[in-house]
């Protein structure tokens, strides 16, 4: 999966999901702080993530993922183990 | 301290309204609000009759999506009747955040959840998929939890399981928090789910009616032809108010509660008691410092079972056969709305007693040995309601009654 796929498909959950503001999502917006992503979240995008792209991710594994990008860089990091 | 309890508040939604003023239509027309679920006889019932109450459809623009996923069915029911109790009240969001207020609210399952929670973990094999709402929606506690949420109530916080006679304790322990002065204002009230997984325990007991020719005719509390009662559900929700603090700030007083009365049958558990029945209404009115003579209007709990009802109306003739205040039971239109029930009938019952009427007991054609001693109204009847009494009962014996008068002018 090409990782402008993954970013289209992250972008349009937090849009579609998580009511996010579009013009918000930017590489840099941090989750928490600038998008309103809390911990509570994070278990629903394990779900969504695992209905739409068909693998399972891991709240554990984002602790240090803060911002757009490096969720979307841990994305396509579990993407390419598939 | 023992303050007076007012209630400035009401709202509900149900099968015969969605708000308060198409209730009152309702309940004056005697318009029942029962049909037929097809879902419910593919399922396995034995009975398809239930009240047939429209699913809410809460959208993003009334609530945001964290508060509005943790909803199950009995808390959007909830949610929609405490917008309306809240807006009657007189209490926004400006005035909870400025005033401390509790909640109190009867509920005793939330078996949708709980099969769906169950169905992707027999499917999937992994809590992760879950999601984070899946709690939130199964637990007892879910129509508190979410509503003190959604509302930011910061006073007492819990949820009443009783059965069928949840609410009514939730209103009476609501009461016990003002009088005794620990609060100002409680929201206090019931919720009832309606999916095919609510009822499917209840039915195997084969307490529903099956009189599915004619669903209107199908619950018949007191008759003599009555064959079970029909499910039912919503939700009720009441502002409860210290007196002093609802004249202070001038809000609208819809009533007084006065009596508080309860009783434990400590029998089978499904066997219903005159006996229990007439404690819970003599405490009541011994609470209310008032006597049989004082109460112009009974709402009967009464499901439309050939034994609930017979023993029910030994009761009410033991504590009213000298008085013969009218009776009714609102359940031969709404169905029995279960956790519900208590909250609910507090409301048609004041409705009532605003609008001077009566609501019928529709389909009492026949009285039986028992009822047949009993003042039922059959018909609307135009008549002023002073004081009434509400009774709520439930399994393993759990007894409740009201007592509430019309507010001083």
């Amino acid at each position: 999966m090409k990782r402008e796929e993954i970013e289209a498909i992250v972008k349009n959950f937090l849009i579609e999901e998580f009511e996010v503001d579009e013009k918000l999502i930017t590489h840099e917006a941090l989750l928490k702080e600038d998008l309103g992503i809390d911990s509570l979240d994070f278990i629903d995008i394990v779900v969504i993530v695992e209905r739409n792209l068909g693998f399972k991710i891991k709240p554990e594994e984002m602790t240090d993922v803060r911002n757009f990008r490096q969720f979307c860089d841990y994305m396509e990091s579990k993407a390419g183990n598939q | 301290m023992n303050r007076r309890v007012a209630i400035t508040g009401m709202g509900i939604y149900s099968c015969i309204g969605k708000n308060i003023e198409d209730v009152k239509t309702s309940l004056y027309a005697g318009r029942s609000g029962i049909g037929i679920d097809p879902e419910r006889t593919k399922y396995g019932y034995r009975s398809p009759l239930t009240g047939i109450v429209d699913p809410p459809v809460i959208i993003r623009s009334m609530l945001d999506r964290r508060l509005r996923i943790g909803l199950a069915e009995s808390g959007e029911y909830a949610y929609m009747a405490t917008v309306e109790a809240l807006k009657n009240a007189g209490m926004d969001a400006d005035y909870l955040a400025d005033n401390e207020a509790g909640i109190i609210y009867g509920n005793d399952s939330s078996a949708k959840a709980v099969v769906d929670t169950h169905i992707i973990m027999e499917e999937r094999k992994d809590t992760m998929l879950l999601g984070s709402e899946a709690v939130f929606r199964s637990m007892n506690s879910t129509v508190t939890m979410n509503l003190s949420t959604i509302f930011k109530l910061r006073g007492i916080n819990m949820t009443v399981s009783a059965a069928c006679a949840s609410s009514s304790h939730a209103i009476g322990l609501g009461c016990i928090f003002i009088r005794q002065g620990l609060q100002d204002i409680v929201l206090c009230g019931g919720a009832q789910e309606t999916n095919k997984y609510s009822m499917a325990s209840f039915d195997a007991l084969r307490t529903f009616s099956v009189r599915t020719d004619n669903p209107g005719k199908a619950s018949r509390p007191f008759d003599a032809g009555r064959d079970g009662l029909v499910p039912s559900g919503g939700a009720a929700s009441l502002i409860l108010e210290d007196y002093e603090h609802a004249v202070k700030r001038g809000a609208t007083i819809y009533a007084e509660i006065t009596g508080y009365g309860f009783s434990s049958n400590g029998m089978q558990i499904s066997q219903p008691s005159y006996q229990g029945c007439a404690i819970a209404m003599e405490r009541a009115l011994k609470d209310a410092g008032a006597s049989a003579a004082d109460i112009d209007y009974v709402n009967a709990h009464a499901t439309s079972t050939p034994q609930g009802d017979m023993f029910e109306a030994m009761a009410l003739n033991k504590v009213f056969g000298a008085s013969r205040p009218f009776i009714s039971s609102t359940k031969s239109m709404t169905g029995h709305e279960c956790w519900m029930a208590g909250a609910s009938e507090i409301v048609y019952s004041t409705l009532m007693m605003q609008n001077s009427f009566i609501a019928p007991n529709i389909n009492f054609d026949h009285p039986d040995e028992y009822s047949q001693k009993l003042n039922i109204a059959s018909e609307t009847k135009e008549t002023d309601i002073n004081m009434f009494l509400s009774n709520s009962f439930g399994f393993g014996g759990t007894n409740s009654a009201l007592v509430v008068k019309k507010p001083e002018r």
